[in-house]
């Protein structure tokens, strides 16, 4: 405990991912991109809806991945740039009547102010007490939203119910189907994004602050500015998955962004692989599965199941799925070399 | 005035739950160098135990005893079965553990006791405390209870060679096996006590809050922002940042007007933050030194 | 006169890396041994392996007993103290609690008193400074605090890396002689690992030189000395 772990320059807590190590191969992607391109066709309703919240989910553990993965900052409080994001989409659909698929860079841009502006303050913080300032934000979120000085905006604790969009252009498909298509398309350009910007300059600078922030700015990295870049940065891309979420449960409501939410996404870091962002959509299958899993096998012990379930995944995986694609890799090289 | 005073002093009984709470919280801090977020959940699940024992007609005191030399031994249990596997994984999927830790302690304590509210009762008696009407004599015997787990503790760390031992495996691990000190069961150790501290505080809280599976939930936040402001190397800070978190919470309740009771959280927290922000290693904790 | 550390064929390994590629040799009982070799020769390293502190092959001996296998805190409790490099000061505790901690294995608490009294003796300054904070020590106050540490173990055999590492001459000087007194009068074994070659080579009775992880040459400290090869790469002259 020598004081010099409380200051930002404590051993990095997120282990040093090389920038290449954080994507994917062009074959694999493709192959994935294929499997989430036709996988609706031969599904139901339901299930493509599923599919969805898979995407929108994986979006906000890819924003907390660029953020923790990153610049290693770690944050508790997404789930409330996720519902800012969300109110942002459904008031301005409501009330104003835009339409859906404008609302979404305006949802983005102001959550990547608030992010730009939180970050500021959370400076001087790192680790726990990072950790303890992003949850104040993540338990304020729900009450700020109940406040009765908004209540007009936001519906209080009665929430607003959003319109689901129809197919456009006469398209013969369902409307979860197109929201699915439309969700992909987003997630996409999103991910390829964010993979450039971290192959870019301003990921560089990220991922020097994350290893040693001293060096980073001996080296001329504006740490300040960075730091903050990321929180920004993340949270645009957390309130774009808010409000497509927001479109796609045709609801919002202040209890559905509370910090359960927020460890959530952090969960699905952790179990895709911190640093990963291909790893952040296995990350949102298992917090959108595991737990019905859970439910299904024991219902008053649900709890337990999700516990001992995560247990198991990060006994076998402590490097999430991550780990499992290099070992997959290393025995396909194995395999090549034969 | 008066008004203030007697805020301050609510504040002040609040308070003796958190400083409890944070108590637990830098112990095992200072073994695992992060926050146990299932702290809580521990904490509740050994109240549990301790009013099953009760019920089965096992007297206060003993039931207390006992409840502390189980929740220390279980302590020791969950960190080599669960924690001790991980030790060499990144800090993050600890945290996950945690997390998972939380849930399985929570669901199990509501399979077993199911999730009605249960009085529990106290030594100390309920009746004001020196005909003060706003604190009670248990709240004032939880405060002398907790500054004596606090003076137990100094003199622990201080006077004794295993607490020596503990600060060392804690401060530079590879340094502290180096002289021969198993950090491996010094972080088991710090867990065993990190449970006792905390089947304390259950026991002390338990009275106020009622006992049910989620009674923990709001404390334990409270207890992490006591032991962060008080600094989370100094049990003493700890103590005094629960007092003055109490403090905080109660004032703001009541000079700020429009806050309810779901909003005394966020603003303490922010409160709090500010605090941090100008000074980052908490109000009583060591003070910094910038190192490359 | 047998030997009181063996080792054998050491391999040693950090992740993928081998950094040592079969290194052997011995120290005897009450010898002062110096390990000489340029930066990432792999000086640190033999000794981590020692301590168990990295993940090696080989064998080694210590009075007969295979250390392999050993946690660190093992390895330790046979008598074998490790002055690691950078000195693993205990920063935020008084000097008296790291000469303390030195001891916390030893089970004869009224010796470690007069033990504590020793070292103040051996070292004045730190009896001066008892009561401070040990991370507001000079470094060669440290240093000497790092040596006072492993000896309050009562070590068999203690293992010094790079002691003279950004200390000023005349310190160096003093350690060492310190150094070579404990060898003599307390008859504790010491390996001690060194760029400063020269100083290393008056002090020892036995040298070793590694390169790239293999020894190079081995023989009487004296002789090591003297050798065309040695003075040209090591002393510089």
């Amino acid at each position: 405990m020598s004081a010099v772990e409380e200051v930002v320059t404590e051993a990095p807590a997120v282990e040093a991912v090389p920038k290449r190590a954080m994507t994917l191969g062009v074959g694999t992607s493709l192959v994935v991109l294929a499997a989430l391109v036709l996988a609706p066709l031969f599904v139901k309703n339901f299930i493509i809806f599923q599919m969805t919240m898979l995407l929108i989910y994986g979006l906000a553990v890819l924003a907390l991945n660029i953020l923790t993965g990153g610049s290693g900052q770690f944050s508790l409080g997404q789930s409330a740039f996720y519902a800012v994001g969300a109110y942002t989409s459904a008031i301005l659909m409501e009330h104003v009547g835009m339409n859906y698929a404008l609302t979404l860079p305006i949802a983005g841009i102001i959550c990547f102010g608030f992010g730009f502006l939180f970050g500021q303050p959370a400076l001087r913080l790192s680790g726990v007490y990072l950790a303890l300032a992003t949850f104040a934000l993540a338990t304020a979120m729900p009450q700020l939203l109940k406040l009765g000085y908004f209540e007009h905006w936001t519906g209080g604790v009665q929430g607003l119910v959003v319109t689901k969009p129809d197919a456009p252009f006469g398209l013969p498909m369902s409307q979860d189907m197109w929201l699915y298509y439309f969700t992909l398309a987003i997630t996409i350009g999103i991910y390829i994004a964010s993979v450039n910007l971290l192959r870019s300059r301003s990921g560089r600078a990220f991922m020097a602050i994350r290893d040693n922030e001293i060096a980073a700015s001996a080296m001329g990295v504006d740490v300040a500015l960075y730091k903050t870049l990321a929180f920004g940065v993340s949270a645009g891309i957390t309130g774009v998955a808010g409000g497509l979420g927001a479109i796609a449960v045709q609801f919002v409501a202040p209890d559905g962004y509370t910090i359960t939410l927020a460890i959530s996404l952090f969960l699905g870091m952790v179990v895709g692989g911190v640093g990963w962002l291909p790893g952040s959509i296995v990350g949102s299958a298992f917090i959108i599965f595991v737990p019905n899993i859970a439910e299904g096998i024991s219902k008053g012990l649900s709890g337990a199941v999700f516990g001992v379930l995560l247990f198991l995944v990060i006994f076998l995986v402590p490097h999430g799925a991550r780990q499992v694609a290099i070992v997959a890799q290393q025995m396909l090289g194995k395999l090549k070399k034969n | 005035m008066e008004l203030f005073t007697n805020q301050v002093l609510a504040g002040i009984a609040t308070g003796a739950i958190y400083a409890c709470m944070a108590l637990a919280v830098v112990m095992i801090y200072q073994a695992i160098d992060h926050l146990n977020f299932a702290q809580g959940e521990m904490a509740m699940f050994s109240t549990f135990m301790s009013w099953q024992m009760m019920q089965w007609g096992v007297p206060y005191w003993g039931a207390f005893i006992l409840t502390l030399a189980l929740s220390f031994i279980g302590g020791i249990a969950i960190e080599r079965l669960l924690f001790k596997p991980l030790a060499k994984a990144p800090v993050l999927t600890n945290v996950a553990g945690f997390i998972a830790l939380y849930a399985i302690v929570n669901s199990v304590a509501g399979l077993i006791w199911d999730f009605t509210i249960k009085q529990y009762p106290t030594p100390f008696g309920s009746s004001p405390f020196l005909g003060s009407q706003l604190i009670s004599t248990h709240q004032a015997g939880m405060i002398g209870i907790t500054l004596l787990m606090l003076v137990l503790l100094f003199v622990f760390f201080r006077f004794t060679r295993v607490g020596l031992a503990m600060r060392a495996a804690a401060s530079l691990p590879e340094s502290a096996r180096l002289v021969g000190i198993n950090t491996s069961w010094m972080i088991a150790l710090g867990w065993g006590m990190a449970a006792a501290i905390g089947s304390v505080a259950g026991m002390m809280i338990a009275p106020v809050v009622f006992l049910e599976p989620n009674m923990m939930l709001g404390v334990l936040i409270y207890g992490f922002a006591a032991a962060v402001l008080g600094g989370l190397t100094s049990p003493f800070g700890a103590v005094m940042g629960g007092f003055l978190v109490g403090i905080f919470e109660n004032l703001v309740g009541t000079y700020i007007p429009g806050v309810g009771n779901e909003l005394k959280l966020p603003i303490a927290l922010a409160l709090i933050i500010t605090v941090l922000v100008v000074k980052p290693a908490g109000l009583f904790g060591r003070p910094i030194v910038k190192r490359v | 006169m047998t030997a009181m550390l063996n080792v054998r064929d050491l391999r040693a390994y950090y992740g993928q890396v081998q950094a040592l590629h079969g290194l052997s040799f011995a120290l005897n009982e009450g010898s002062l041994t110096t390990l000489l070799g340029a930066n990432g020769a792999g000086k640190t390293t033999t000794l981590r392996a020692i301590c168990n502190m990295v993940r090696s092959t080989g064998a080694i001996e210590f009075e007969g007993k295979p250390l392999s296998g050993r946690s660190t805190e093992n390895v330790v409790r046979l008598g074998i103290a490790h002055v690691p490099q950078g000195r693993g000061t205990f920063t935020t505790m008084t000097v008296e609690e790291n000469l303390q901690l030195g001891a916390i294995t030893r089970t004869d608490k009224k010796n470690i008193v007069s033990d504590i009294e020793r070292m103040y003796a051996h070292f004045p300054v730190l009896k001066e400074r008892h009561t401070q904070q040990a991370g507001t020590l000079s470094g060669g106050e440290q240093q000497m605090l790092a040596v006072a540490r492993a000896l309050m173990l009562r070590p068999r055999l203690m293992l010094l890396d790079e002691p003279s590492f950004g200390l000023a001459p005349l310190i160096v000087r003093d350690l060492f002689k310190i150094l070579g007194k404990i060898n003599r009068e307390d008859k504790v074994t010491i390996l001690v690992v060194e760029q400063n070659a020269q100083l290393a080579l008056e002090l020892a009775d036995q040298a070793y030189v590694i390169e790239t992880g293999r020894i190079v040459m081995s023989g009487d400290a004296k002789d090591i000395a003297t050798n065309e090869d040695v003075r040209k790469s090591y002393l510089g002259y």
